[in-house]
């Protein structure tokens, strides 16, 4: 009925302009139209659907797969809630009545045929059984339902599952759907469908599965080489098992490249997160020899920092959420390095000399601080959200990078820039590299060699507390967000070298590339354990570090 | 040999031994003898308390003895204290035998529930005291041996070390939290039965433990004051000080530190060792880098250098924290513990046992001199000046 009155008025408001008569005649004509077509047309296509759907209640799996096929191919609305109900084993038939029900995931049902709601679903009625023949055929039938869905990222993963199943009966639907596409992406992942499924058709021509197999080879990844391998096992011309071995063998040789870049990857964005943490920490020990062991600290008040920002700004001023950062990062800035200022004065600056005291007073600071964020903020994660030019990633050949680390592994590189310049350009940077290299010298030349430490303190301080904006994007905002850096960060600096950026820079991504190269091999737990017993020994040959001070002020 | 004990054995050590001797006598016949609810008998959750705070003295003696003489700050000996606790556990997870969930008379619970076919080499031995009890000096002596002789012998010093001893207890801790390095990951050994034939959980046994670890704390106590009075402690004691000088007047510095750094962590083996069977568990959380920090500052507030010091700080601190951590005050505690960090490198930095000497100086050498003159006059002959 709601399809009559549509066309009617669809007809007459096409119409307007036309002469009286036909004002007059077409809504008549329009309803004849109706009613013939509800004559014709819908009964006979409902009868086939609802057939179709009846199929269900013999319990028999042929029957079954029947069925699967045909409602895959009606094009009805209810075919997808249909099939995948069925997947779920949420489609339940009575035999007695003939009706087949889905049971929807709120606990309601309706009847498949007709899509009408239903108060319950009779006692007698039972799940269709499904085996594992059946189960590839609903897979492929949804994969290839969804394959002309109108959203770019459901075809995709449609032809991605097509790809997977290879599935003889979603040929036709693959290469229609290939007909239509215009997206790129989208027609390669349909034509690598449709090769994976002329592959496994037995009745397809060799020159035909040789274009395939040279369409898979070209994909390349692991799905690929998957595929290959299962068909190289099976009964297919001498031709095409040939050029799968070669098209294995080129697979493999190029995915061991990728995993190769690929862990160079994570390792330089592992490395920059090191790097972050620790260059702090390398600048306060490199000039006054302090061990600040509330280094850590000072990274998650950056990141308490963030959060609070995020706050403020989501309730006040939603619009400005993507520049969230770019205000936390001078606030962090500001806060750490005012709180690590406050600490040298009051703390740190009485135990010069001392080194394993200050060692300790900072561990117990860093209880304090951590124990005061618990009580502030609670004990559990704070939720930081990723601007939207933070979130998402992008493809590189056969690896993902992520925007986030991307991001932050150039903000690590203008972080180490902007405090190499510093430290080589600014009067303060000469003091420190002065104070560093013979802090008695220094003074002596007129140098306040005490002023000189608080503004260090305050700049190490104050870059933990960026690397902690940094870190809130890919960490977990908790009180316990510096424990977890603060001794790879110690392995930096002693790795490294003290008194020079250098050496930290080399530490941090030698340790991260190392870590993860050693994860696949080792495990990530025994990889780390390894990194460390191999600093340790490492400590053996260069007490001092990689880039070690020499001369006399070292052993002062 | 004699002459050893009693030039270590000062006045003031000879009262703590006989203190600790008292205490590891009367607790425990207090414990078993009187009745219950009477008001002087110690209740036996108290014996395993103090049954604790006990070997954790036991742990800060020998902190004390490579810090407070040699310079040497580790920030790691909770490993050695838990690879002995380890040591002991797997003894008394062997001797639970049938009595497990899985009642396998030769697997522990864990590896039945791993599926593990067969005990792993290095569980094979352990079903005998002696051995364990041997293994609980050799493993955190042969680990302090290897890893002294690579770090003194390149000459790693001060926070350098105290860092890389930091690395070390977290290699160890990630490595005990996996289930296939065959230590019950991180469950850890627990749910013991027997030790040497007695039931743990018996009030016995528990006093028995305690006079044990009262026993092991003085032995711990007269060996660290050995070394310390001997010629060899003057030398620990002037690598402290100066040690490149030492080495320019011709001593063996990374020898001396190796000797030194492995008796104290075999100390610390034992700790760990009469420590578990006490609080019935260990657990790779034994291994976490905040413990061995912990064990430093109780050394710090009792006294670094001091030995006496040392173990009272560890009653003392620990005891705080049992009070404040059961109370309304436990989100405090760590307020405390921070707190404590920093005043008492601030403004104690001799710890409590090394303030109250250097008060009590004066009046010990006013004592002294009275007492050589008085001895003079009868000998008829002046006193020699102590100023010259």
């Amino acid at each position: 009925m709601i399809g009559e009155g549509g066309n009617a008025a669809l007809s007459s408001s096409s119409c307007r302009g036309c002469p009286v008569s036909a004002i007059f005649l077409a809504p008549l004509r329009a309803l004849i139209l109706a009613i013939a077509l509800i004559a014709v047309a819908v009964p006979a296509f409902a009868a086939s659907f609802e057939e179709s759907v009846a199929k269900f209640t013999t319990d028999d799996f042929s029957d079954t797969e029947e069925a699967i096929g045909e409602i895959a191919a009606s094009g009805n609305p209810l075919a997808f809630p249909i099939i995948s109900a069925l997947q779920d084993e949420r489609l339940m038939f009575d035999a007695d009545t003939k009706k087949v029900y889905i049971k929807q995931s709120d606990g309601k049902a309706i009847d498949a045929a007709t899509g009408a709601a239903v108060d319950a679903i009779p006692d007698s009625a039972s799940a269709v059984n499904l085996n594992n023949r059946l189960r590839r055929a609903v897979d492929a039938a949804l994969g290839g339902l969804t394959l002309l869905s109108p959203d770019l990222s459901t075809r995709l993963s449609a032809a991605q599952s097509v790809f997977k199943s290879h599935e003889e009966t979603a040929l036709p639907t693959v290469e229609s759907a290939l007909a239509k596409e215009t997206n790129r992406s989208a027609k390669d992942a349909l034509a690598e469908a449709r090769a994976a499924i002329l592959l496994f058709k037995s009745d397809a021509s060799e020159a035909d599965k040789l274009a395939a197999v040279g369409t898979i080879r070209a994909r390349g990844d692991q799905d690929a080489l998957a595929l290959l391998n299962e068909i190289s096992g099976g009964d297919q011309p001498a031709s095409v098992t040939k050029a799968a071995k070669s098209a294995i063998a080129s697979i493999q040789s190029s995915l061991a490249v990728w995993s190769g870049v690929q862990n160079a990857w994570y390792g330089l964005s592992l490395g920059s997160v090191l790097l972050l943490a620790a260059i702090g920490l390398a600048i306060t020990f490199g000039v006054m020899g302090v061990i600040n062991m509330a280094h850590g600290e000072m990274v998650m008040l950056g990141a308490y920092t963030t959060f609070v920002v995020q706050e403020v700004i989501r309730t006040r001023y939603p619009a400005l959420f993507d520049y969230s950062l770019l205000i936390a990062v001078p606030l962090a800035f500001l806060v750490a390095g005012a709180i690590g200022v406050v600490i040298e004065r009051t703390i740190i600056r009485f135990l010069y000399g001392r080194p394993l005291e200050t060692l300790l007073a900072t561990w117990g600071l860093s209880l304090i601080l951590q124990q005061a964020v618990r009580t502030a903020f609670g004990p559990t994660n704070r939720e930081v959200g990723n601007p939207s030019w933070m979130s998402g990633a992008f493809e590189l050949g056969q690896i993902t990078i992520t925007y986030n680390r991307l991001w932050i592994l150039c903000f690590t590189m203008a972080v180490f820039a902007i405090l190499l310049a510093m430290l080589r350009y600014t009067a303060l940077g000469l003091e420190m590299r002065a104070v560093t290299q013979n802090r008695r010298m220094a003074a002596s030349m007129g140098i306040a060699t005490s002023r000189v430490d608080a503004l260090t303190f305050g700049l190490g301080s104050g870059i933990a507390g960026i690397a902690g904006v940094a870190l809130s994007q890919i960490d977990n905002v908790s009180p316990n967000l510096g424990q977890s850096y603060i001794i790879d960060s110690f392995m930096v600096v002693v790795f490294g070298g003290v008194g020079n950026l250098w050496g930290t820079l080399v530490g941090a991504f030698t340790l991260g590339i190392a870590n993860k190269f050693l994860e696949p091999v080792a495990g990530a737990v025994l990889g780390k354990i390894a990194i460390l017993v191999l600093i340790i020994l490492f400590i053996q040959k260069r007490p001092r570090g990689l880039f070690a001070l020499k001369g006399r002020a070292v052993e002062a | 040999m004699p002459h050893l004990l009693t030039r270590s054995l000062d006045r003031a050590a000879v009262s703590f031994v006989l203190v600790v001797a008292a205490c590891g006598l009367l607790i425990p016949l207090s414990n078993l003898l009187l009745p219950t609810g009477s008001a002087l008998q110690v209740p036996t959750y108290l014996v395993a308390l103090w049954g604790k705070y006990v070997c954790y003295a036991i742990l800060a003696l020998s902190i004390d003895l490579i810090w407070g003489y040699c310079g040497i700050l580790s920030l790691g000996h909770g490993a050695f204290f838990a690879l002995g606790g380890y040591a002991m556990g797997m003894y008394l997870m062997r001797q639970i035998g049938a009595r497990g969930v899985y009642g396998n008379p030769l697997l522990p619970d864990f590896m039945v529930f791993l599926n593990w076919p067969k005990l792993p080499w290095y569980w094979y031995g352990f079903d005998m005291f002696w051995f364990a009890a041997l293994m609980v000096v050799l493993v955190p002596g042969l680990l302090a041996f290897c890893f002294g002789w690579l770090a003194f012998r390149s000459r790693v010093t001060g926070v350098y070390l105290s860092i890389i001893t930091q690395a070390m207890t977290y290699a160890l801790l990630l490595g005990f939290f996996r289930n296939d390095f065959g230590f019950g990951g991180n469950n850890g050994l627990t749910d013991f039965k027997d030790i040497l034939g007695f039931n743990v959980q018996a009030e016995g046994t528990r006093a028995a433990l305690f006079a044990l670890s009262c026993l092991a704390l003085i032995l711990a106590f007269v060996i660290c004051r050995a070394v310390v009075s001997s010629k060899l402690g003057k030398v620990l004691i002037a690598i402290r000080d100066a040690e490149s000088r030492t080495r320019f007047l011709g001593y063996r510095v990374e020898s001396y530190k190796l000797f030194v750094f492995t008796l104290s962590a075999c100390m610390a083996g034992v700790a760990g060792a009469l420590y578990v069977p006490q609080v019935g568990i260990i657990n790779p959380s034994e291994f976490a880098p905040g413990n061995s920090i912990e064990a430093v500052i109780w050394v710090a507030v009792g006294g670094r250098g001091t030995l006496v010091g040392a173990a009272l700080g560890a009653i003392v601190v620990n005891y705080a924290k049992t009070f404040f951590t059961s109370g309304a005050l436990a989100p405090y505690w760590l307020f405390m513990l921070g707190a404590m960090f920093v005043l008492v490198t601030l403004l104690l930095p001799k710890g409590i046992v090394g303030t109250f000497n250097a008060w009590w100086e004066p009046f010990k050498t006013k004592r002294i001199e009275a007492n050589a003159e008085s001895a003079a006059r009868e000998d008829g002959v002046s006193a020699p000046k102590l100023a010259e």
